[in-house]
């Protein structure tokens, strides 16, 4: 293991040198897009921006953009440590293999790993409780909707869109009998074109709410040039198409997290953890909900979103069924995190299938 | 399910504008090919269009303007590759992927700071009464000016090689460099003329997308509309009606299979997204049968030798 | 006027100097835009071409020039063959994904099995994965005459959604959370195509690469089915009354190059990458066709064209990282190198003369 050892003493050298340099605490981020994508990216560079700002001279941030997942980001990540990065964020699901085979070969760097779920001593995970947010969208959707017809534009069948359009679906039930889910899979995270053309099928068909599980404005286009539709934002606040069409959006902020952990770093207090924090702790932001929205749908949709920040509401509560009629959750019993994580059902109610 | 919620109205005035991206960079692609070069690089003058239009437009607040931009933009990329195929002799193949890998960096660096602005609207034009009437309103008279731009240029492209003398020796170069040099046309300067027609062309679809399909700027948005515009125009043997007919097929399969899901009926949807290649692969098989579809000088470089 | 004469010879002088030539250019025009941009030229450049391999840092980087050049070279060998014959398959980047999948799905099969016997198989469902994906031009062509360049550019497409519902049905990984990919093959000792000499990057993938450098190049030195390819593409006419048979040619050169590709493909996927997923293809398809060209199509001059590549790949990584260059600067870098590479080739076939205007 003669290269192994290399690389750790390579690490350790350059640790040293950077306690040496006035302690500046070195702070790495790998993107998965470009930092101008305006939606995943875009909010992961926030944070990254929201570090410099809390420290200042006292750290530097160095990111790399564009990586692609598997052997090309293994390679980013260990340049990045090599560099003598004290802390790296690795922000996609697909970084997880090679985040853990870096953190191996350099045990005295930290390593957090959005999305994912392998932790090691010196790898933590960290996610956002979106479902929350969408509780909230859910609960305006069902409200304001006229046709009662809500379109979703979703991106891929995987637990994270799914539990996103089971909260919103439930919500929007919860207030209106009578709401139906239209669902398109975009099979893309981000495709503006295939994404306005995919709103545009919905309002064509009388959906006059937009949800969207994508990250470019496309929709918010769309539903403005159709005069009569209301969306959310996605990823960032999309405050351009604010008060109309946008209402409000569910924003990634994760800042907070960022400066917590390099703060953590700095103080030497750094500890493997398994964070999926939502409204309450500040990762999930809900975008302010604008006047085109009346004043008592407001209220409650502000009501909501303080009891799921304080815990008293938990946005899957039973009595809840399965799409195929089985009960899941009942009365009064909440979701456990392990089935919600790797959540692959419809609830009750949902129309069509997901696809595989 | 309920297909009755398509409106087949308006899911043919949608993919009309679904369409017109492709038909625009297909269209320009044909009259290349037709002069007998293959330019792989419209992906690249796509999105530098779209960017060119989308921060001129900004700019001036004028549409319009950011339209001429659009096209001026792909047309100055273009010239890289007639310059690279036509006086340095470089393979048409590399050029043109060179040519993308560099225009999709290029549009990057130039749109950073456009990022999650609102271009000023492009208003449809409106006729009144016309865009009133049922069915044919919403499906002729309720479009953008571009889109009618695209089927005009693509009557136009027709018009011009069927008819002119011009689209005559664009034809005989494309099908016989050597001849139509001994006959003293200039194979280099119409293929030239023709790259940079492309070039517009691409860069006008381009900035289709980020002024009035989308309307935004963000890095990589053609997402590889420019590599099926390439596939349309074999598909379309050449022939501009019928790059029109299967930019309206390639467009509509998308937004029928959108559609589709909407009204909630489960399809399976990477296969679906594969049955526009695997029709052009079927067309091409047909159509090799007839040997003069395909300009006969197509991708070969010219030199004259004495 | 300047006027170009073709050489009868391609100018050996210009085919080794031209290269040289074209990347000091493209350091100065690339000078130019980092300090458009704010950076400083000198470093700039000094992290892309000299820091990986002599940096600090050089012990990590040398070997990911292999890991990164690797597939490059392998593909562009078999498509050079082809297009030193006049036969385009420009679809290497389907052929690279079939050859994934179908090695990937052998290896899965077997999945927890441990046998020897498991990586050789999946690299041989590798090659002809590839291979096969090939067939389907190089048959069409031979059978109806259909164009090769848009069949196989066509087939990339139908591939990377082949990739796509395999990475979300058929091969998704049945512990992965409902993810999409497939397993990893580096927790699966049997399937993995791990490193052969720890910390040198080389791994059977490359092994196989260099041999293919060799072969080619005995192959288009030393026998007859080289001289027939070379032939073909340098005087169709004679290879057809020389007796050559261009069916035999096409279907060798596309398999060739297809099993190739496929190989590459399954090396990338139980190696370096590790695992099948919806973006697991990153363009080395497409990269490959450059690498041959620069490379001038010779063996040895793709082995350098295919590290020189990587090199630009890798140093544009560390720059963006070091330097804060946006990764699009570095797009528009590699691009003007290939404008400059591809324009000097000039050099190397024509003779230019200044002669006095009208003189014909």
């Amino acid at each position: 293991m003669k290269f192994t050892k290399l690389l750790a003493t390579a690490a350790v050298a350059m640790g040293l040198a950077t306690t040496a340099m006035a302690e500046k605490t070195k702070v790495g981020f790998i993107y998965v897009g470009p930092v101008g994508d305006g939606g995943w990216t875009y909010e992961h560079d926030q944070g990254r921006k929201a570090v410099v700002e809390a420290f200042g001279d006292d750290v530097e941030t160095v990111y790399q953009e564009n990586v692609p997942e598997g052997a090309d980001a293994e390679r980013a990540i260990t340049q990045m440590a090599l560099q003598g990065a004290d802390l790296i964020f690795t922000t996609s699901f697909g970084y997880m293999d090679p985040t853990i085979n870096v953190a191996k070969k350099f045990p005295n760097v930290k390593f957090e790993h959005a999305t994912g779920y392998k932790t090691a001593e010196n790898v933590s995970v960290y996610s956002a409780r979106f479902y929350e947010g969408r509780a909230v969208q859910g609960h305006i959707a069902g409200k304001m909707t006229e046709s009662n017809i809500i379109g979703y534009i979703a991106s891929f069948p995987i637990p994270e869109v799914i539990r996103g359009i089971n909260s919103a679906y439930i919500h929007a039930k919860k207030v209106n009998p009578d709401v139906q889910f239209k669902i398109i899979w975009a099979y893309t995270w981000f495709d503006p074109a295939k994404e306005a053309d995919a709103a545009k099928a919905l309002i064509e068909q009388g959906a006059d709410v937009i949800l969207q599980h994508t990250d470019s404005t496309a929709p918010q286009a769309a539903a403005q040039a159709a005069g009569n539709v209301i969306t959310f934002g996605q990823a960032s606040d999309m405050a351009e198409y604010a008060p109309f069409p946008r209402v409000s959006s569910i924003i990634d902020n994760w800042g907070p997290y960022y400066v917590a952990r390099t703060k953590a770093v700095m103080d030497g207090t750094w500890e493997t953890a398994n964070t999926w924090d939502g409204i309450g702790p500040g990762m999930v932001g809900i975008g302010e909900i604008s006047d085109h929205v009346p004043a008592d749908v407001k209220a409650e949709a502000m009501d909501m979103v303080a009891k799921l920040a304080s815990g008293e509401y938990h946005a899957f509560t039973g009595p809840i069924n399965k799409q195929d009629g089985t009960p899941w959750l009942a009365e009064g019993e909440t979701a456990d995190d392990g089935t919600l994580a790797g959540m692959n059902f419809y609830v009750e109610g949902i129309e069509g299938s997901i696809p595989n | 399910m309920d297909l009755s919620a398509i409106s087949p109205t308006l899911l043919i005035a949608s993919l009309m504008v679904a369409a017109t991206p492709l038909l625009l960079a297909a269209i320009g692609e044909l009259v290349v090919e037709k002069a007998g070069v293959l330019n792989l690089g419209v992906e690249g003058m796509m999105i530098v269009g779209a960017v060119c239009g989308f921060a001129v437009s900004v700019e001036t607040g004028s549409p319009y303007l950011g339209i001429l931009a659009a096209m001026a933009g792909g047309a100055i990329l273009s010239m890289l590759f007639a310059f690279l195929t036509q006086f340095a002799l470089a393979n048409q193949v590399a050029s043109g992927l060179a040519l993308t890998l560099f225009g999709l960096g290029l549009s990057a660096l130039m749109g950073q700071s456009y990022v999650g602005i609102k271009p000023p609207a492009m208003g449809t034009v409106d006729i009144p009464v016309l865009s009133d009437l049922p069915v044919v309103g919403p499906i002729l008279f309720g479009h953008d000016i571009v889109l009618y731009m695209g089927l005009g240029l693509t009557a136009a492209v027709w018009a011009t090689l069927k008819f002119t003398r011009a689209g005559l020796i664009l034809r005989a170069v494309g099908e016989n460099h050597e001849a139509a040099h001994a006959l003293g046309y200039h194979v280099v300067r119409v293929r030239i003329l023709a790259i940079l027609f492309g070039g517009a062309c691409a860069g006008l679809g381009g900035a289709y997308i980020s002024l009035i399909r989308v309307p935004q700027w963000t890095e990589g948005m053609t997402a590889g509309i420019g590599w099926i515009a390439l596939a349309l125009v074999v598909f379309a043997s050449w022939k501009p009606w019928r790059v029109l007919l299967g930019a309206y097929l390639f467009g509509g399969i998308n937004v029928l299979q959108l559609n589709l899901q909407a009204a909630g009926i489960a399809i399976p949807v990477e296969y679906l997204a594969m049955s526009p290649y695997l029709i052009t692969i079927l067309v091409l098989v047909i159509l090799s049968a007839d040997k003069s579809a395909a300009p006969a000088s197509l991708g070969r470089p010219f030199h004259a030798s004495h | 006027m300047i006027q170009l004469e073709r050489r009868p010879q391609p100018s050996r002088f210009w085919s080794f100097f031209t290269p040289v030539v074209a990347v000091i250019v493209t350091m100065i025009a690339g000078g130019l835009l980092f300090a458009a941009l704010g950076k400083n030229p000198i470093e700039a450049i000094r992290t892309i071409f000299y820091d990986p391999l002599f940096g600090e840092f050089s012990f990590y980087y040398r070997p990911q020039l292999l890991v990164k050049g690797g597939p490059l070279i392998l593909i562009a060998i078999g498509l050079s063959l082809g297009f030193r014959a006049g036969i385009w398959n420009i679809g290497a980047e389907g052929q690279y994904i079939l050859g994934a999948i179908c090695g990937a799905a052998v290896g899965l099969a077997f999945y927890p099995t441990e046998s020897v016997f498991i990586f050789p198989l999946m690299i041989i469902a590798g090659l002809l994965g590839g291979m096969a994906w090939a067939m389907i031009p190089a048959l069409l062509k031979v059978k109806f005459g259909t164009n090769e360049i848009l069949v196989s550019l066509m087939l990339v497409y139908v591939a990377e959604q082949l990739l796509a519902s395999m990475s979300l049905g058929l091969l998704r990984n049945p512990e992965g959370h409902g993810f999409p990919g497939s397993r990893n093959f580096q927790s699966y000792e049997s399937g993995h195509n791990a490193e052969l000499i720890a910390g040198t990057g080389l791994h059977w993938g490359l092994a196989a690469a260099f041999i293919a450098v060799i072969l080619a190049y005995v192959l288009l030195n030393k026998h007859i089915l080289g001289f027939n390819i070379r032939l073909t593409g340098e005087a169709p006419r004679a290879a057809r009354f020389g007796g050559v048979n261009p069916t035999r040619l096409i279907v060798l050169c596309m398999g060739i190059s297809g099993a190739l590709a496929g190989m590459a493909g399954l090396f990338e996927v139980s190696g370096p990458s590790g695992q099948i997923s919806i973006d697991f293809n990153v363009g080395y398809g497409f990269t490959a066709i450059i690498v041959a060209f620069l490379g001038r199509l010779h063996p040895i001059g793709i082995l350098l064209a295919g590290l020189l590549m990587a090199l630009t790949y890798i140093g544009g990584e560390i720059a963006q990282a070091n330097l804060g260059l946006p990764a699009a600067a570095i797009q528009v870098f590699q691009g003007m190198l290939l404008f400059f590479l591809l324009a000097l080739d000039l050099l190397s076939n024509f003779r230019i003369r200044f002669a006095a205007k009208g003189a014909v």
